[in-house]
């Protein structure tokens, strides 16, 4: 489950997390340290009416709490938008580059 | 001083003799004045936590692959302003910054700590580690030194400092609370390191410099050791390569007697997460799910939603492979708040197991819905636990037969499992022939426990406790025999089919299923074989 949108300078996407253990200390890592490569303000929920969060920060993408099987929802605006966005789904969709994991 | 015995869970396998050093509490210590200074206050905290960044980065730099992976994580949380700021809030109103730091750092450890999900729950400690280095920064004192080579007694134990401490032979480490899935279990297993959690806070009433034993295997640490334990743990030390070797080499065989017999050798599982990291070809099912994982206190009662897909989870890592999975069995000595009783004078004899769930069909009828939904999903059946007459056999059965019709009414897929019964209480082993259920289990913890009148949890009574013991065995035997005469399958879980040298009394008896922690696969199977060393 893949989607992808965009009108102007904001975008959105959305994909269902495969990882093992849900959206996870390391998971997280990277999934914030990529968000903070790109200058557009980008946004995370859990379905499409949010509530949305900061998706640069660990602590409250922690904080969701997000299990396997959950669909993350990404909003993001900016001229990095579009860019943004297709990384993140891309990141969640490769399972993070680490398949299994329990850290 | 007579031996002290205290029981916890299994985090790291392995054995160690050594003497206890009992980690000071800090997070009960009194907070320092407050300067009164709102601005020198936010820039004491904010320097702390640049220096504890700092700190987890050397220890970082130094660090194998696995733990800089986990203190990357601690660093990310740690850089991450949201994580401030409440703290910065409070300064803001006139409370200190160590104050603030350790109220604002306590919520979030309550909100990691009442997670459903054990990874997250797991990740309490982690912030632990981050109050406290913080709170160390902005008192100014050092952490102090751990002697190598004890058994390392503390609350609970942070990624961090696990990683400031040299451990060496002898090292082992017993927590009052912690959890097999933390940061520190992982790198404890890593290393080598033995490890148990969970033991209660009655251990850190003991004093440094004890002698002790600590059995990562079993989750059992021994205070002053008495001669014959020490003996036998040490035969049992000078086997353990040996037996790690075998453990190994048996672990992902089907199990088979000398004489070429096949026996099942299933596992105990208490929720989905703990079976992710397992290879399901080692076992032929899993024989008991405690289904009490999705029950914790203080929460709220799982619905049939969260039910359904957790079971459905276990199943699908069973693939076509069996699953028990067990009713609720709160009460005795798993209270659940807000659920079990708490006024009952012997918790052990009191309203627990299918007594509870009969007394609460709200509650059951959800739990027997969410497993009918699963079971299209796998092998699923249904356990009950603690059933004494066969009208607690009935009367379930009732209710699963009303579920079974809400269901088949509403239209909802589902499918009707298999309904058995654990045999615990002696009243079912000696008039098995009474239950009329589809199979039995022995559970062998509280059988052996009501059998002997001895309760599991007197350290000094734990000579009772065995599995050996001639009365325990005919049951067993019994229940075993009553099983073949009607075509009915029996099985046993519970600590005595996990310990190897208790394997060939219970194949004695006539048991050729057994289900066991999934640590213990290999050397069960070893025992099975006949392959183990004396």
């Amino acid at each position: 489950m893949n989607t992808a949108g965009t009108t102007g300078n904001a975008a959105t996407g959305s994909v269902l997390i495969a990882h093992e253990v849900g959206l996870h200390a390391r998971p997280s890592v990277k999934l914030t340290k990529l968000a903070k490569s790109f200058a557009s303000k980008i946004e995370l929920g859990l379905s499409e009416a949010g509530p949305w969060i900061d998706a640069k920060s660990i602590v409250k993408v922690m904080a969701f709490k997000a299990a396997k099987g959950s669909t993350l929802h990404f909003r993001a605006d900016g001229g990095d938008a579009a860019a943004a966005i297709a990384a993140l789904v891309d990141l969640v969709r490769r399972d993070f580059d680490e398949g299994h994991g329990d850290g | 001083m007579a031996e002290l015995r205290l029981h916890g869970r299994p985090a790291s396998p392995g054995l160690a003799f050594s003497k206890l050093f009992v980690l000071p509490d800090r997070s009960s210590e009194a907070a320092q004045q407050p300067s009164g200074d709102a601005a020198a206050e936010a820039g004491r905290l904010r320097r702390a936590i640049a220096q504890a960044v700092q700190e987890l980065e050397a220890v970082s730099q130094a660090a194998a692959e696995d733990a800089r992976e986990i203190l990357e994580f601690q660093i990310a949380m740690l850089s991450d302003e949201a994580l401030s700021e409440p703290a910065l809030a409070s300064i803001a109103e006139g409370e200190g910054a160590s104050a603030s730091w350790a109220a604002a750092l306590d919520a979030q450890i309550a909100d990691y700590e009442s997670a459903g999900d054990e990874y997250f729950r797991a990740r309490a400690a982690d912030l632990q580690d981050l109050r406290d280095r913080v709170l160390n920064a902005l008192s100014g004192r050092g952490t102090e030194a751990v002697p190598a080579g004890t058994v390392l007694v503390a609350r609970d134990l942070q990624p961090s400092r696990f990683l400031g401490i040299a451990w060496g032979e002898g090292s082992a480490i017993a927590l009052a609370a912690g959890s097999p899935t933390s940061h520190v279990a992982l790198l404890a297993r890593a290393r080598g390191i033995p490890m148990v959690v969970g033991l209660g806070a009655d251990v850190l009433h003991v004093a440094s410099g004890e002698d002790a034993m600590l059995d990562g295997e079993s989750g059992t640490l021994v205070i002053s050791p008495d001669a014959q334990t020490e003996t036998s743990a040490r035969k049992r030390n000078a086997d353990f390569s040996r037996r790690r070797e075998m453990a190994a080499a048996y672990a992902l065989k089907p199990a088979a007697m000398p004489g070429g017999e096949r026996v099942a050798v299933m596992i105990n599982a208490a929720g989905p997460e703990e079976l992710q990291p397992l290879d399901a070809s080692m076992c032929d099912g899993i024989g008991l799910v405690r289904s009490e994982f999705l029950f914790h206190d203080g929460a709220h009662l799982p619905d049939e939603d969260a039910q359904y897909k957790a079971y459905r989870r276990i199943l699908d890592w069973a693939g076509d492979r069996p699953v028990t999975i067990r009713t609720l069995d709160a009460g005795g000595d798993k209270p659940v708040k807000g659920l079990t009783l708490d006024d009952e004078g012997n918790p052990f004899l009191g309203t627990r197991g299918i007594r509870l769930s009969l007394l609460k069909p709200e509650v059951f009828r959800v739990q027997l819905r969410a497993l009918c939904r699963a079971a299209i999903h796998g092998n699923l059946k249904i356990m009950l636990p603690m059933v004494a007459v066969p009208r607690d056999l009935e009367s379930a059965r009732a209710h699963l037969d009303a579920v079974v019709a809400e269901l088949q009414v509403a239209g909802v897929a589902h499918k009707r499992p298999a309904l058995g019964i654990m045999v615990e209480v002696p009243a079912a082993a000696i008039a098995i022939d009474r239950f009329d259920a589809d199979f039995y289990s022995i559970g062998s913890n509280d059988l052996i426990q009501y059998v002997m009148a001895a309760a599991r949890d007197i350290a000094t009574l734990a000579d009772y406790a065995d599995a050996a013991d001639p009365a325990v065995l005919s049951l067993i035997a019994r229940t075993v025999a009553h099983g073949r005469q009607t075509g009915r399958e029996v099985s046993l879980c519970g600590d005595a089919a996990s310990d190897p040298a208790i394997v060939p009394h219970l194949l004695q008896a006539g048991l050729r299923a057994l289900s066991v922690s999934a640590a213990s696969v290999g050397l069960v199977k070893a025992a099975i074989a006949g392959a183990l060393p004396g």
